[in-house]
């Protein structure tokens, strides 16, 4: 009877109607009008069960940070938000490019207890681009890492790419790359364009990205390997994803909550709280972004949940860091822009936001289909309700979100890992 | 409204009661008392995060004419120098009963932010702001263009104005782009298209590449400072070429309309944007340009702080 719940009412992802029975960590039952003896009877009317969320791309900045964000902090807001795995990015310090630091992020995952925590390796020694990490040593560590990353940085070197890109398929590991061409951005702001030549901020051009992303998904055709990219912000960028999937080519694509949902003309009050990197783009390419995430051409949503200390946001805009949190919001910036939309119905929301990306990242526990049997790691949301986002009230250590202040539909009433609601 | 932030706070109204102002300013100054009781025990504080010598001395010059007290804060030798971050600077400011800040910074936008925030409460006036804007030095600029090119009194209607340069980096075109073409001017840009912003086909302002065939139309050309680094990043191969197609030289000048005029914010390159012959010629109202923005800058502090009947912008 340890930790046994009982969902009343609610609605599985393809919109049928039933109760969920979990028991011992695995969900127990599933039927409608369930008649089964539980510690606890949860109604849950109105509200959606969700396979629990999977991020792809999580800054947790421990070690290094902690007064930013720690892995405890993080995985607090995690579960705030429906998430039940996250991902920790390898740009902590020291960075994560040895078995070593990944072990390290795992096991503080495995302490903190209230999701998992996945940690991606670098696939550069300190993320310099030149030389590679020890990326075997790192897979078959306790940690099991299967997703590399430079994230923060594009592994901008074609042969560093090319040969990381090969190496990583005798361990079925990914390169999730940032797409970035280095020489196109130096000292860049904010997205190339109108505003960004009207407020005299030095512009980050759309092209940047995209030519990256076509010279990747060229590099990975040609070695057979598997490519991640990660944050696509522009509509160019998608059609070079759809092609390539066109053609066969082995690549997957994630979009963060706050490029389906904020512009680059928000950089007109010069907050910093709206500088991010990848920047914010244009209304045209928001909606190509949401229309590639329907359709599939973009497979996930990931957070890239990046906080940062108030000092290195409350200044001007080209002192300031890079970065929004995203955890939190993730479900409910979903909600608003794809389902309430009619965009998405709630199981394409499962696919992209749980069992895609659990896939991509080989997380094998995770993001599988309601059944009987599996384990409950389970997210469950009120679609109708709203909440208001206050950075004051936050689990995570840093209060820079962009939504402070907004009515966000969707409200995340229960996250479940591995049985028990956290 | 408080501050001066950007051109496009101000409506074509007040633009112009600013300029008319600034008349009025000159009138007094030339009188034989030069000081003005206005803004006595009034606090004025120049925050100059960045170098500048005339925007500087002008504000200070036109502050100190209006009676005004006047604090210096500059870059060197500043808590600035020793990393204090923009919030605490303007807390500290605060703190000390600033009035208004007068800024220049390095930073885009940190004038918005600075009247953004909570951090100060007193009037923001921007002095130059990264590659963003330099309202006053576009107010100056227009009260100059007007005094030479119209009859006085009114907009610039009818005029064409060529602004000639590194436009991409330059705050002083962006703050006269969005002045003259709301006073009514017909704005060229003409610079090579490595200097222009991405997307200038948005602006109000025709675009060229061929300075010969543009100049003899001009009522008035304003040459932009073109910085030496701008080289090593490829906008241009070398000042030679540059001077060759975009520099105002005393043969492309002799093309001019008469009473045509040559401005230039300063500090000028002569040799490289425009040659010394030209910048000391009669056409040449660069001096009388800084001259100009004490009175100008006197007008802006007036209406601004001194609670004139009719504030710029109407509404707080």
């Amino acid at each position: 009877m340890n930790n046994s719940y009982l969902l009343k009412g609610g609605q599985l992802p393809n919109g049928e109607k039933s109760d969920l029975a979990i028991d011992n960590g695995k969900i127990a039952a599933i039927g409608e009008s369930l008649d089964v003896q539980t510690l606890e009877v949860i109604d849950i009317s109105g509200c959606v069960i969700l396979p629990g969320l999977v991020d792809l791309h999580t800054h947790l900045r421990e070690p290094g940070r902690e007064d930013s964000e720690t892995v405890l902090s993080g995985s607090r807001a995690a579960v705030k938000g429906g998430f039940t795995a996250i991902s920790a990015m390898a740009n902590t310090s020291p960075v994560a490019d040895t078995a070593g630091v990944v072990e390290q992020v795992f096991r503080l995952g495995q302490e903190a207890g209230l999701c998992d925590v996945f940690p991606i390796g670098a696939v550069t020694q300190g993320l310099e681009g030149e030389k590679l990490s020890e990326m075997g040593a790192m897979a078959n560590s306790i940690a099991k890492v299967r997703v590399f990353s430079d994230d923060g940085h594009c592994v901008s070197d074609p042969l560093v790419m090319r040969r990381a890109l090969e190496y990583v398929k005798q361990f079925g590991g990914v390169i999730a790359q940032h797409a970035q061409e280095p020489r196109l951005t130096v000292g860049s702001q904010m997205n190339e364009g109108i505003v960004s030549a009207r407020l005299g901020l030095k512009g980050w051009p759309a092209i940047a990205e995209e030519s990256i992303i076509a010279r990747d998904v060229l590099l990975a055709e040609h070695v057979s390997s598997r490519l991640h990219i990660c944050h696509v912000t522009t509509a160019g960028g998608v059609e070079i994803i759809r092609w390539a999937k066109a053609r066969g080519i082995n690549v997957t694509a994630e979009v963060t909550p706050h490029h389906l949902l904020l512009t680059d003309d928000l950089a007109t009050s010069y907050d910093p709280i709206f500088k991010v990197n990848p920047p914010l783009r244009t209304e045209k390419d928001v909606m190509a972004l949401r229309e590639a995430l329907a359709e599939g051409i973009i497979d996930i949503v990931a957070t890239d949940h990046a906080p940062h200390p108030a000092e290195t946001k409350e200044c001007e805009w080209q002192e300031a860091s890079f970065g929004m949190l995203g955890l939190e919001t993730a479900l409910s910036i979903i909600t608003q822009t794809m389902v309430h939309t009619g965009l998405m119905n709630w199981e394409q929301v499962a696919d992209r936001l749980s069992i895609a990306p659990a896939r991509i990242g080989g997380y094998s526990d995770h993001g599988r289909e309601i059944a009987v049997g599996g384990s409950a790691h389970l997210t469950v949301i009120n679609p109708t309700a709203t909440w208001r986002v206050d950075r004051d009230l936050v689990a995570s250590r840093s209060r820079n979100t962009p939504f402070h202040g907004m009515e966000l539909p969707g409200v995340v009433e229960h996250t479940f890992f591995k049985g028990v609601k956290r | 409204m408080r501050h001066l932030l950007s051109i496009s706070d101000l409506s074509k109204d007040e633009a112009i009661l600013i300029l008319d102002t600034a008349i009025e300013m000159a009138r007094a100054s030339d009188g034989p008392m030069k000081k003005l009781p206005t803004l006595r025990g009034r606090t004025i504080v120049n925050l100059f995060a960045e170098d500048s010598t005339r925007t500087r001395i002008s504000f200070e010059a036109a502050a100190k004419r209006l009676s005004a007290d006047v604090i210096n804060f500059g870059a060197k030798g500043s808590s600035l120098s020793k990393g204090e971050s923009l919030k605490d600077t303007a807390l500290t400011l605060q703190a000390m009963g600033a009035d208004a800040v007068i800024i220049r910074h390095s930073a885009s936008g940190a004038p918005v932010r600075l009247a953004d925030s909570a951090w100060m409460t007193g009037s923001v006036i921007n002095a130059g702001d990264g590659t963003h804007e330099h309202p006053s030095q576009a107010l100056l600029d227009a009260f100059t263009i007007r005094k030479h090119c119209t009859k006085g009194g009114g907009d610039l209607a009818g005029l064409r104005i060529g602004i000639v340069g590194d436009v991409l980096h330059s705050r002083v075109a962006r703050s006269n782009v969005l002045l003259l073409s709301l006073l009514g001017a017909h704005v060229t840009l003409i610079a090579p298209p490595t200097l222009l912003p991405f997307g200038v086909e948005s602006w109000p302002v025709d675009i060229s590449y061929d300075f010969d065939s543009v100049l003899p139309t001009l009522d008035a050309v304003m040459m932009l400072r073109v910085q030496q680094e701008r080289m090593s990043d490829l906008f241009f191969p070398n000042a030679r070429e540059y001077s060759r197609y975009f520099g105002l030289n005393r043969d492309r000048m002799l093309t001019m309309k008469s009473n045509s005029i040559v401005m230039h914010p300063g500090p000028m390159n002569r040799g490289l944007e425009i040659t010394a012959d030209v910048a000391d010629s009669a056409r040449s109202v660069i001096v009388e340009q800084v001259s100009n923005g004490v009175s100008v800058r006197m007008a802006i502090l007036y209406l601004l702080l001194a609670g004139a009947p009719t504030e710029i912008g109407g509404n707080v």
